[in-house]
């Protein structure tokens, strides 16, 4: 079950024609594709697009009554090898992941179908996760249109634009033969907007009928001398019908302005961007309304020439808006220009970044820069000449550059990774730093503060292939982490088949935590939960067996510290060869509390027992050395100032957002630190016996303390 | 904000949308306000757009939401209006900080501007790791956003949302709503929120009490005078007890003899001497002023050093006073109301110990406990973590006895190492008080080094030795102050040693040149 229930969200998947819809970027792609008449969807869970994915898990039942078959795939590659099925048949399928990563992982089989061709209309839609809160490389997915001769959509990003773009790209591969991505940023992912719903449209040809009456055509397939031909084809049919249908379906916009000795083109997913930045110069208006005449490229690969030749003739200059590097577009502009001997200058990359992400305020800066050049007469003085005086105020900032404290992502409360790696930094005080392979995951945290643990990441599921060179006679031995996310995605073979076959001599742990966690919580192989319409509960250890590896050990509970860094020491000490694998399990604690507090909230309400567990910190006790803190990092260990005269630190606290999980109480005593913590098991509904005994406890506790108390010099504040 | 003023010749529209930004962490429910603002909008037939970066951004990191809203144009019904996907420095109405840093951040990203943004931030502060792990207090200086807020925004809003959120028994996020109502910075109405947050109905109950509560406070904030900028609260000061006769005979002796001290030393002394008192017996209060007597009384300044540390230092960290202070009347209670245990609900407390063989052998007459701590078999069989859950019987009494040896105290091999390591430092305090006070006063102060339990403490020590051997070397020298300063500041800083070790490589530099 992922973090998040769509199940309220689900319902606006049956709205139909004449109704409106309302949402995130990403449910309306959902009902669009419901509406195309999709007979399959697969894909990848991974940010931005993950809540795709939950969505379409969570909506099961209106799929099958469509007949829809949805698969949650082991990886990318899976997923995109999914769209096999619309090789051969009529048939609408559509696959998703995040990009770039996803599409490096699903590009072999990209290329084998991009070079075969598809008969039904093919879609990938990619969740591009650039710029501000991006977890990956900054790259762009262009490069894979190009290099494979698919198309590559990407529209400006409101609600509307978007599902239009998902209705025009399936007939846009059908037209011509080729998958169409659709590429959607980061913030258009979960941009919340409207657009008119049409009536979902069942398959008109099952998946079934294609299973019952296979058929096959061996040009399809890609081996000489086919596979000369498809590049043939590519060139010579399918890429002129992709230009002559975007020219025909107008997927492309221009909007007219009336300074049109300049203009401005851009990729789809900037026209928000420009449009904002224009009305700020006083050069457009909130409703799209521009001065300046705009072409909207929605479809960046491939270019409709003609229509680039159209828009720039008659023009002194035209600035082009495309993020991401290098400045492919820009590029192919020159070429279009010079050979159809149109004079407009082309600006690009040279007033705008090269590198990094459009933000409103680069936007701002670059269009400034091209009006200023061709056109400073249209701008208004205010845009001109700005005159606030800001210079008290801008001092007072960046002051605050020394104060506000950086806050990157972490272990959650009650994370029950971290003490995997309060284990690895008690081993590492006993046999010195290791080399530590970390990888893709919630436990790729491990390389920040408190723990600063993890020398490189090499891609999901990849952790232990890059330590793999490192199988070599040495003092110490490697270690590479890896998620159960990244075992079932391929590390348990590019990983640890690989170690075995290859009989690397270091250790892998494998961090399970019942989920996919970094990407949402779904459920994967080795999931613990019942889940109705896959099969899970399959467990590492067996996995990691049946490819042959010897020295398994499996931790059921990470939260026992001592327990873990025993274990690491013995596996980085033992005289046995071949790799050592660790699988350190416990349940997500995110996930964990979604699904326990309302059974607890319920449980309590009906009257049963019911304990609640917290920890404490006896402010007298501690010493506020915080050396607890830097083997922690919880989100609830914090410090609070005290007002003991004979304290100079801060002392430590647990505040009420703890989950009981005890890691700070095991840390405290696997490192010897110090008896301050305590735990606290708070019993709701206690039975009558337990409130008797309890009650008549207290009682003795009370005059045991009493007596002791009298024989003592006793203070003001105690008495308070 | 969204003013229409008559379009100009160009035909294009005036009207602006207006524009919210939210600086929330992970967890804090930011896109719960930001799909409440959003529903507002809405409800009121406006169009709205909010976007977010969440990504793994939401694992306890900061994160930012973005809205844009506008009311529809009458002479354009079938346009919908463009809306940006992300803030633009200086271009945005509404700043909302869900905690004081996270406001703090946004004025750092130039999101508030003096001329249009009103700032709406919770005072509370939730550390981030770097201020947390620093061995000494790296809490960040929460003025300084106090300070900025009051010139970067055209209005700044702060209170403690976090407490009006934990007294309602609801999220942050609901009190910001109602903050956002309270600076009627919105064209909507206080029903038009409230019936916002019944139609998403969840916690309805709950988050209207905080949303009465945020908007109630925030309309205040705002009726102040507006020369009354908004200001932090007060760090929490230092309480010192009264140097005041409490009518127990002995102790009101020891009073007594004590308020001889400089009046500047009053305060210290009485936490110094009630500390050592609690921690043995009046007559170990005695012991406290003879030491303190023994230091020459015109340097204010040293003597209020060592009045500190050396009650630090008398009361030790033992495993007596560990098992006293938990067992101790009172502390049971105060664990109830910080776990927010109610009065029908039952409390287990569980203690977790991890005793070595040198606290245990520490209980022990000197000459036996040395000879026991060599011991590998018995180390094997202390030395490991125990759990004891103190509000059963059998614990309760071992705990309880075990903070009875206090009377035994004075004859354990731990007291004898205790006070030979406090000796010796005392011997050095006054060995410098003659010459150089300064060098004194820091000796005193490098004391601080000392603490904790366990590793900790013997860390703690090894560092102080260090510095102590160095102050011996220094001494006589002119800058022997300032270096003995400077060392204590890099050990506190440096939780491994490594760094202590440098600089006291440096030090011996200065006697190469010699």
């Amino acid at each position: 079950m992922a973090e998040r229930s769509f199940a309220r969200e689900v319902e606006d998947l049956k709205l139909g024609a004449g109704q409106e819809f309302r949402g995130e970027g990403i449910l309306a792609i959902t009902k669009a594709l419901l509406e195309c008449g999709v007979s399959y969807v697969a894909g990848y869970q991974g940010a931005p697009i993950s809540h795709l994915m939950d969505v379409l898990s969570d909506a099961q039942d209106i799929l099958s009554d469509l007949g829809v078959h949805f698969e949650t795939s082991a990886s990318e590659a899976t997923a995109a090898a999914t769209l096999a099925a619309s090789v051969m048949y009529p048939v609408r399928g559509a696959v998703t992941f995040k990009a770039p990563v996803g599409i490096n992982v699903a590009s072999d089989a990209l290329a084998n179908l991009t070079s075969g061709g598809v008969t039904g209309g093919a879609l990938i839609i990619i969740g591009e996760d650039y710029g501000e809160g991006s977890s990956i490389m900054q790259e762009r997915s262009h490069a894979f249109a190009m290099k494979s001769q698919l198309w590559l959509v990407d529209p400006r990003p409101d609600v509307a634009s978007i599902v239009k773009a998902v209705r025009d790209s399936f007939d846009l591969s059908e037209a011509s033969n080729t998958p169409v991505m659709l590429e959607v940023r980061i913030r258009a992912c979960h941009v919340h907007g409207r657009f008119a719903s049409r009536d979902n449209v069942r398959p008109s040809f099952p998946l079934s009928r294609a299973l019952e009456q296979p058929s096959r055509d061996t040009n399809r397939i890609v081996l000489p001398p086919a596979s000369y031909l498809h590049e043939k084809e590519k060139i010579e049919k399918r890429w002129p019908a992709a230009v002559e249908f975007i020219r025909a379906r107008g997927m492309n916009e221009t909007f007219a302005g009336d300074i049109d000795d300049i203009g401005i083109i851009m990729q789809g997913g900037m026209y928000n961007g420009v449009i904002t930045a224009l009305r700020e110069a006083g050069l457009a208006d909130v409703w799209g309304e521009t001065r300046i005449p705009l072409y909207v490229m929605n479809v960046t690969y491939p270019i409709v020439d003609a229509e680039v030749i159209e828009f720039c003739r008659g023009k002194k200059a035209v600035l082009m808006v495309e993020e991401g590097q290098p400045e492919f577009i820009e590029q192919a502009l020159h070429k279009i220009l010079r050979n159809a001997d149109i004079p407009a200058k082309l600006h690009g990359k040279d007033l705008l970044p090269m590198a990094g992400e459009y933000t409103a305020q680069v936007m701002g800066q670059g269009i400034g820069a091209f009006i200023r050049r061709w056109r400073a007469d249209v701008l208004p003085d205010a845009a001109r000449a700005p005159n606030i005086d800001r210079v008290e105020v801008d001092d007072k900032i960046r002051a605050l550059a020394d104060v506000v404290p950086p806050r990157p992502p972490g272990f959650c409360t009650g994370c029950p990774e971290r003490p995997i790696f309060s284990a690895m930094k008690l081993v590492e005080k006993e046999l010195g730093p290791h080399h530590v392979a970390a990888d893709i995951g919630c436990h790729l945290f491990s390389i920040l503060p408190p723990f600063n643990i993890g020398a490189t990441t090499m891609g999901y599921g990849l952790g232990p292939a890059s330590a793999s060179a490192f199988n070599v006679p040495a003092g110490k031995r490697p270690i590479a982490m890896m998620g159960d996310g990244g075992f079932w995605h391929n590390g348990l073979t590019s990983g640890v088949g690989n170690a075995v076959f290859n009989q690397h001599d270091g250790v892998i742990v494998v961090v399970d935590n019942y989920y996919s966690a970094a990407t949402g919580g779904q459920d994967i192989p080795s999931s613990r939960a019942d889940n109705r319409s896959r099969s899970t509960k399959h467990p590492i250890v067996e996995a990691v067996k049946g490819v042959g590896a010897k020295w398994v050990r499996q931790i059921d509970r990470t939260y026992d510290v001592t327990r873990m860094r025993d274990t690491l020491r013995e596996a980085l000490t033992t005289e046995e060869k071949g790799p050592k694998i660790i699988v350190a399990s416990s349940e997500c604690m995110l996930n964990k509390q979604r699904r326990v507090k309302p059974l607890a909230a319920a449980a309590a309400k009906r009257g049963e027992r019911i304990v609640r567990e917290r920890f404490g910190v006896d402010e007298d006790v501690c010493s506020g050395d915080h050396a607890c803190i830097r083997l922690s990092g919880c989100p609830s260990l914090s410090v609070k100032p005290t007002s003991d005269p004979l304290k100079d630190n801060p002392v430590a606290a647990v505040d009420n957002s703890c989950v009981g999980c005890g890691h700070c109480g095991e840390v405290a005593d696997a490192a010897v630190l110090c008896p301050s913590f305590y735990r606290a098991d708070i019993v709701s509904n206690p039975s009558a016996f337990e409130v008797r005994f309890d009650r008549l406890w207290r009682r003795m506790i009370g005059a045991l303390q009493r007596w002791r108390a009298g024989r003592r010099v006793m203070f003001e504040q105690e008495a308070a | 904000m969204n003013v229409s003023v008559a379009p100009i010749s160009t035909g294009l529209s005036q009207a602006r949308p207006i524009s919210v930004a939210v600086l929330a962490m992970g967890g804090q429910g930011g896109g719960v306000l930001v799909d409440w603002i959003v529903a507002l909008a809405e409800r009121r037939g406006w169009y709205a757009q909010s976007t977010s970066v969440p990504g793994v951004a939401q694992r306890t990191g900061a994160t930012i939401y973005y809205i844009e809203m506008i009311a529809p144009d009458a002479s354009k019904p079938d346009r919908h209006p463009v809306l940006s996907l992300m803030p633009a420095p200086g271009k945005v109405d509404i700043v909302i900080g869900a905690e004081l840093m996270e406001a703090g951040r946004a004025m750092l990203r130039g999101l508030v501007s003096p001329d249009r943004t009103l700032l709406i931030g919770s005072s509370h502060r939730s550390l981030a790791v770097v201020e947390k792990t620093a061995p000494g207090d790296g809490t960040a200086d929460a003025s300084q956003v106090y300070d900025a807020a009051n010139v970067a925004a055209n209005r700044f809003i702060a209170f403690d949302m976090a407490e009006i959120a934990d007294s309602t028994g609801s999220a942050v996020s609901a009190v910001l709503f109602g903050a956002l109502a309270g600076a009627a910075a919105l064209p909507f109405t206080t029903e038009d929120f409230e019936a916002t947050i019944r139609a998403a109905g969840v916690g309805v109950d709950a988050s209207l009490r905080a949303f009465t509560a945020g908007r109630e406070r925030a309309t205040a904030e705002l009726k102040r005078d507006p020369k009354i900028k908004p200001a932090p609260k007060p760090p929490l000061g230092k309480r010192f007890p009264r140097l005041a006769p409490i009518g127990h005979p002995d102790y009101d002796a020891l009073v007594a003899r004590a308020l001889h001290l400089p009046a500047e030393l009053h305060g210290i002394v009485a936490a110094g001497l009630q500390r050592v008192v609690d921690f043995q017996d009046v007559a170990y209060g005695g012991e406290y002023l003879n030491r303190l007597e023994a230091v020459p009384r015109d340097a204010t300044g040293l003597l209020q050093a060592f009045a500190k540390y050396l009650a630090v230092a008398m009361a030790y960290d033992d495993v007596i006073r560990v098992a006293d202070l938990k067992t101790r009347a009172g502390r049971f209670g105060r664990v109830r109301r910080e776990v927010r245990a109610a009065d029908d609900q039952v409390l287990a407390i569980t203690e977790f110990f991890h005793p070595r063989i040198e606290e245990m052998a520490g209980l022990l007459p000197p000459r036996l406990g040395e000879k026991l701590e060599r011991s590998e078999r018995l180390a094997k069989l202390i030395d490991r973590g125990r759990k004891l859950r103190t509000t059963s019987p059998a614990s309760f009494l071992l705990l309880y006895c075990v903070a009875g040896l206090r009377r035994f105290r004075r004859g354990t091999l731990r007291h004898a190492r205790e006070m030979r390591h406090l000796d010796d430092w005392a011997q050095r305090v006054r060995k410098f008080a003659a010459q150089d006070v300064a060098l004194a006063t820091a000796v005193c102060e490098a004391r601080r080094l000392v603490g904790g339990y366990s590793d900790t403490h013997s860390r703690g020590e090894t560092k102080f030795d260090k510095v102590m051997r160095a102050a011996d070397r220094l001494a006589g020298r002119q800058d022997a102050a300032e270096w003995v300063q400077r060392l204590t500041k890099v050990a506190l800083k440096d939780a491994d040693g490594a760094e202590l070790d440098g600089a006291l490589r440096t030090v011996e530099t200065l006697f190469e040149d010699a």
